[in-house]
């Protein structure tokens, strides 16, 4: 199939990239959200430039250590994904690239494989993919460019949340300001995804794009082994994608001059709870968590714990997380996690115990309702935890959560019961004084006060899972304490 | 070669048919699914294995070749 320039194009370097750049690379933060409003098309050309492509002609050309340059970058940044899983990003771009190699081999193949920016974001105390899509939705667009070019896909997909209408038609806008303009190397369709918590896991998103439920399914084959219209997929959250248009443009080096070894970069975190300016914020990877507090004006109330990663992470008592570098790998080392960037702030006037048993209750009815480990098992554990909450925590009843805990634990066929065993496994051990109160005398006070973990309202029941294309998500509401 | 023995959580019905053929290698957890409790085939329980595989009702029950795993 290919014919011209299929011979790998050496003389590009970084070099051309940065030439091409009107403006510096930003020295400091922020580097994705701007600090001065929105940036539409024109501003956003004003600051960056046209996409960095590496100029490989059609990518259904593609040939391997023809676009390899773009991968390499990628990979020399040490960039993780920053949906949640925290996947390298550039080994993701080359499995996916390698695939597409593979196939279409010496002969071609006429599909090429397909690029899907993620930015669903239904985790309900996370905000930041729809800030970055509000703000800097073109720094997105560039990398669903350029991330196509690189692993060969000749079309690609922005999935959002199907509630925010207004943010899908101005996002469908800018993508045909920017194929008017000239700027999109390959189609990009923006597509409103509907459906519960589970739909933007990655192998949901696919079954969706595949005319299925927005449900996912049994793995592998992987999205990048098998994925939309059973060709190799790139699945990527959006806010990794906006990391990959300025690491084409500043390089490697650049990326990792803030950040940590082993968490290099910037990333966007969601900070929430008891602080005094709850909301979205972008961050070097590895700030300590007292320093993130201070940034969002620090605490409200006295707090006595910090949920880290979300509905994913873990529970870390105060003050110790205070001094805690907030990074996947450290968060992880410490028993939670950075999930998709997610920072509650729990008050002391609160229960630990009762605001897990509600989330871990809601997260019961969002499973997607096909595995029975995870449609029994959830529901157990929130079984369980309320009785700790609001009877008692006799031995008995902590015994068996502890047993129970990692009879749902990866037994599902995606990582979503996960979620809830980790929430309360971390509660048991961090509340431990809450328990031991609970057990001598009942219900604590804190279960009385105003939910702090937000919960979209009216979760919809188990019984309606099935129906997930019909429903669309709840309003969310943000708790602030 | 080896073997490695998984379930598709998906498919899976509860029937438990498994864990009667192939209770060296699989228990029932509270709600009648199976727990596989190591994925790793000795080549002994092969044929045993293979009987499992086939009497599930809902072809849930996988013996695999091992593969090499790679990607997210």
């Amino acid at each position: 199939m290919g014919k011209a320039g299929r011979h790998p194009v050496s003389g590009q370097r970084e070099g051309d990239a940065v030439s091409r750049r009107p403006v510096p690379a930003p020295e400091q933060l922020p580097r994705l959200i701007p600090a001065d409003g929105p940036l539409n098309f024109a501003r956003h050309i004003d600051r960056y430039g046209p996409v960095p492509f590496r100029g490989y002609g059609d990518p259904r050309d593609w040939r391997r250590g023809v676009t390899d340059m773009l991968i390499t970058t990628v990979e020399r940044s040490g960039l993780t994904g920053r949906g949640g899983a925290g996947f390298p990003a550039g080994k993701k771009m080359r499995s996916v690239a390698d695939r597409q190699g593979r196939r279409s081999g010496f002969f071609g193949s006429p599909a090429g494989s397909v690029v899907v920016a993620n930015g669903v974001e239904s985790e309900p105390a996370s905000g930041k993919d729809a800030v970055l899509l509000n703000r800097a939705p073109h720094l997105v667009l560039d990398g669903i460019q350029l991330a196509a070019e690189a692993v060969g896909a000749p079309e690609a997909y922005l999935c959002v949340a199907s509630e925010d209408e207004r943010l899908t038609q101005r996002l469908a806008a800018a993508v045909s300001e920017r194929e008017r303009a000239g700027l999109n190397q390959v189609p990009v369709e923006v597509m409103p995804v509907y459906g519960s918590y589970v739909a933007s896991e990655e192998s949901a998103l696919v079954n969706y794009l595949n005319e299925g439920p927005a449900l996912p399914v049994f793995v592998p084959p992987r999205p990048f082994e098998r994925g939309v219209r059973g060709r190799p997929t790139l699945v990527n959250n959006v806010e990794t994608l906006a990391h990959i248009a300025l690491i084409a443009r500043y390089g490697p080096t650049w990326f990792a001059a803030i950040g940590t070894p082993d968490a290099p970069g910037s990333a966007l975190v969601t900070i929430g709870g008891c602080v005094q300016r709850p909301g979205v914020y972008e961050i070097p990877l590895g700030m300590r968590m007292g320093d993130l507090i201070r940034l969002a004006g620090g605490l409200a109330e006295r707090a006595q714990a910090i949920l880290a990663g979300g509905y994913f992470g873990g529970w870390m008592a105060l003050p110790d997380a205070m001094d805690a570098p907030v990074s996947g790998p450290a968060l992880r080392k410490l028993g939670a996690g950075l999930g998709s960037g997610i920072i509650v702030v729990l008050p002391e006037s609160a229960c630990g115990l009762a605001e897990t048993a509600r989330v871990v209750r809601y997260l019961g009815t969002q499973s997607a309702g096909q595995c029975g480990p995870c449609v029994n098992g959830v529901p157990a554990i929130a079984d369980v935890l309320e009785h700790i909450t609001w009877k008692r925590a006799d031995e008995r009843s902590i015994r068996w959560a502890s047993r129970l805990l990692p009879l749902v634990e990866g037994r599902g066929a995606c990582h979503f019961p996960n979620g809830p065993v980790a929430m309360a496994r971390s509660a048991l051990r961090v509340f431990g004084g809450d328990l031991r109160y609970h057990q001598r005398h009942g219900p604590c006070p804190g279960v009385r006060h105003r939910p702090v973990l937000p919960v979209p309202q009216a979760a919809r029941p188990p019984g309606e899972q099935e129906t997930a294309r019909g429903g669309g998500r709840p309003p969310v509401v943000l708790g602030t304490k | 070669m080896s073997h490695i023995l998984r379930v598709n959580p998906i498919r899976c019905d509860a029937h438990g048919v498994c864990a009667d053929l192939l209770p060296e290698l699989i228990e029932l957890d509270p709600w009648g699914y199976p727990v596989i409790e190591s994925d790793r085939m000795p080549d002994a329980l092969l044929p045993h294995a293979r009987r499992a595989v086939a009497a599930c009702p809902t072809l849930a029950l996988l013996l695999e070749r091992e593969r090499r795993r790679a990607g997210a």
